[in-house]
């Protein structure tokens, strides 16, 4: 199973950087500053966002993070859509997912956050909404990425009218 | 004042989440993604350390804006973890997006409440 030769899907398992991916292997030899610089700039953006999202929408002790939660869980619909177009509709710019996927999505999302905050519930005596967080986060995560993927692929399979 | 060491840590700790994953799949040659694993276990370790710090007062904010929001946020990731966890579901990897999910959520928060236990030794 691990290494099956004919994957049902051109996209990478790792979205971040994959190197099964021939052209993702070699991108950090071929141009280590830009490639970095893109990833840095993406995050310091992102987190920006995140930050704001959690300032716009503050939670008390007790009190379910919505903040954290629309923002990770709109990351995973946007990584979605963002690896099939990099993948399968455009012939993007090679700094194209370093920068929006690695940086922008990476550093808009966080998983130091969801866990730390789980930990504050429980400790706060907000275990039902603890456990709410910690299951409510993932579900919904894991729609949103298979909604992002799913979405964008049937739009990129749909006949173009008019389009030779 | 806050908003530019949201960025000055996020800067840094986006391009180290790429290189770690990359050394870490470079060590060897696994479908389980082992790079994301270990960045949001040691993201979730350290701001541990920095929320019971900052809640025992020992840590200041503009610490927790930096080295928390900023550095840690952008080290972890959920997109990526999101994704991968459904890709490997797509290519007939479940128990390896099980194994994902289980051991990724399970590990993070160990680190977390370990994080803070060891701020608590600290500064309790």
């Amino acid at each position: 199973m691990p290494d099956s030769p004919a994957p049902t899907w051109p996209e990478p398992v790792d979205s971040d950087v994959d190197l099964h991916d021939p052209a993702q292997r070699g991108e950090l030899r071929r141009a280590p500053r830009a490639v970095l610089a893109a990833v840095s700039a993406g995050g310091a953006l992102g987190a920006l966002a995140r930050y704001a999202a959690t300032v716009a929408r503050p939670h008390d002790a007790g009190g379910f993070p919505w903040a954290t939660f629309a923002v990770n869980v709109s990351g995973c619909l946007l990584i979605g859509v963002l690896m099939v177009l990099v993948t399968e509709v455009w012939t993007a710019h090679e700094l194209v997912r370093p920068f929006l996927g690695t940086g922008v999505l990476g550093g808009y999302t966080t998983f130091s956050t969801y866990t730390v905050d789980v930990q504050r519930l429980v400790t706060a005596g907000s275990a039902g909404t603890a456990l709410l967080y910690l299951a409510g986060t993932l579900a919904a995560a894991l729609v949103a990425v298979s909604a992002g993927l799913g979405l964008t692929r049937a739009a990129a399979r749909r006949p173009r009218v008019g389009v030779r | 004042m806050t908003v530019v060491l949201v960025a000055l840590g996020a800067a840094v700790g986006a391009p180290l989440r790429y290189l770690v994953d990359r050394a870490v799949q470079a060590g060897h040659d696994s479908v389980f993604p082992w790079g994301t694993f270990v960045v949001n276990v040691v993201g979730s370790l350290m701001l541990g350390v920095l929320a019971g710090g900052s809640a025992a007062h020992g840590v200041p904010g503009s610490a927790t804006a930096l080295l928390g929001t900023g550095f840690c946020g952008a080290l972890t990731t959920y997109s990526t973890f999101g994704y991968e966890t459904v890709r490997l579901l797509e290519e007939r990897a479940g128990l390896y997006a099980l194994l994902n999910v289980v051991a990724g959520v399970a590990a993070g928060l160990g680190a977390a409440s370990l994080g803070v236990a060891v701020a608590s030794a600290i500064w309790g």
